[in-house]
């Protein structure tokens, strides 16, 4: 049996990742919200928290990337969804 | 080459290391990654970014009693205490909370407009010239200013407290008696301050400081000359330096001055570089028990240097590590620090640095190193220009 290959196209609005911070690793650098204002949030304190459930979408990915990749305890996690 | 053997006789006070740390690391990540000096009472500097990292995150073997360190003696030997940022858990965690609120990105941004009335109108002063020393008459000024509006002082106090801060942090950590004349005018400062907020409480950070608790019982008025002190050394030699090595970076690279021009866009990517490759603040422990670290047998109450800005050349962490790449998107730095001790006013700083320096591009136009050598850095603990003068191309 031959398997079909779905080809998948990737809309601007469509879901592909999800964003967290871990609260026992966060110190308030606020490196996350200045790089990716629009899925970070910080409380009173200036703890950071993604904003909603997380979700990314297809236009974020970048901002979300390098909010990632800027936090310095590795507080902020992307997980890519599975294809 | 500097004839100072780094490895046993580090020496963050000469003139060598103001002009050109970044050999001083390069060299010893490789060859003694964690460096000694016996004339400063042993005292150990690790400079790769891993052990500067896991030191920061260790309290239990590293207290911040002394975050500044001078020739002769630790600051913990004097009874000088500046919290939250010479303490420890639990104190520490109690009074840093307190604080917290005041510095919180919300808080912070509600200062843009202060910060950029102030910039401008520092900028109006020189405009009509061929240049200015962008130290002296420009990047000095700002941090002292916002202060000032935070404590609820008078702006014309200002000068005051640059003296003081600048004394305190460059000259006394090698002489005792201008630390304590510097010392004990500041607090006396700061006394009178406390004891009018006491009968007259305004908005600001020392009215809220007289009304606060800290493990359950009033805040002392030590502790809040003490606050006083932190947010004075650790809020303006620091961003005066950020602002000043940021746009020493940008008189010698007229194609980065171009791109954030036409670019202003990456501007909070671009911060965070300029943060990176030129910051300005070491900071120090103390060792808290004795253990060896990396071979190294350290001894209780040893000081021990924390050069952030080392962590942050680190090649094996940052790619091109020494050269500055506005748009680098991989930038764990460590400027602020990293684990309980992050910079409490490191939105201050940022907000300071970006409008301080975007609104300097924006109004004097392309300029230069009026005279590349007469730039002078600081020595010590805090690294940035102290003489940096600008000429303008127009």
């Amino acid at each position: 049996m031959v398997s079909e290959i779905v080809v998948q196209t990737t809309g601007m609005n469509d879901v592909v990742a999800h964003v967290r911070v871990d609260s026992d690793r966060c110190q308030g650098h606020n490196r996350c919200t200045a790089l990716a204002p629009d899925l970070f949030e910080t409380d009173d304190l200036g703890y950071a928290s993604a904003i909603g459930d997380g979700a990314v979408r297809a236009d974020q990915i970048d901002a979300a990337g390098l909010a990632e990749r800027n936090c310095p305890e590795y507080a902020v996690i992307l997980e890519m969804m599975s294809p | 080459m500097s004839t100072i053997d780094w490895q046993r006789e580090f020496d963050h006070f000469s003139p060598e290391y103001a002009a050109d740390p970044f050999s001083v690391w390069d060299e010893l990540r490789d060859v003694c990654p964690v460096a000694s000096s016996a004339h400063i009472r042993n005292m150990w500097v690790p400079t790769r970014h891993e052990d500067i990292v896991a030191i920061a995150h260790d309290t239990e073997h590293f207290s911040s009693r002394s975050p500044l360190i001078a020739q002769f003696g630790n600051m913990s030997d004097f009874g000088i205490t500046a919290p939250p940022i010479s303490s420890d858990p639990p104190y520490h965690t109690d009074i840093r909370r307190m604080l917290l609120p005041f510095f919180s990105p919300a808080r912070i941004e509600a200062l843009r407009p202060s910060v950029e009335a102030y910039a401008d109108e520092l900028i109006d002063g020189f405009i009509d010239g061929d240049g200015c020393d962008a130290a002296a008459d420009y990047a000095q000024f700002i941090p002292v200013r916002i202060i000032a509006k935070m404590l609820g002082i008078a702006p014309e106090d200002g000068d005051q407290f640059r003296t003081w801060v600048n004394a305190l942090l460059e000259n006394a950590p090698t002489n005792i008696e201008i630390a304590g004349v510097n010392l004990a005018q500041l607090y006396g400062y700061f006394y009178e301050r406390i004891d009018a907020r006491r009968k007259d409480p305004g908005e600001d950070l020392i009215s809220f400081l007289v009304s606060q608790d800290v493990l359950g019982r009033e805040l002392s008025d030590p502790e809040i000359q003490g606050v006083c002190l932190l947010l004075l050394l650790a809020g303006i030699d620091t961003t005066w330096s950020a602002i000043g090595a940021s746009i020493w970076h940008l008189a010698g690279h007229p194609e980065d001055q171009k791109r954030l021009r036409e670019e202003p866009d990456i501007w909070p990517v671009a911060l965070e570089e300029f943060l990176r490759a030129y910051a300005p603040v070491t900071m120090a422990r103390e060792v808290a028990v004795d253990h060896e670290f990396k071979g190294c047998p350290m001894r209780q109450s040893e000081p021990l240097l924390l050069p952030f800005p080392a962590a942050n050349r680190d090649p094996s962490v940052f790619e091109r590590a020494d050269e500055v790449i506005l748009d680098r998107a991989d930038n764990r730095h460590v400027a602020f620090g990293v684990g309980i001790h992050r910079c409490l006013g490191s939105n201050l700083a940022r907000l300071e640095v970006q409008v301080a320096v975007s609104k300097f591009l924006e109004r004097v136009g392309p300029f230069h190193l009026a005279d590349p050598d007469a730039v002078r850095w600081s020595t010590g603990q805090i690294r940035g220009p102290r003489v940096l003068p600008i000429a303008f191309d127009k």
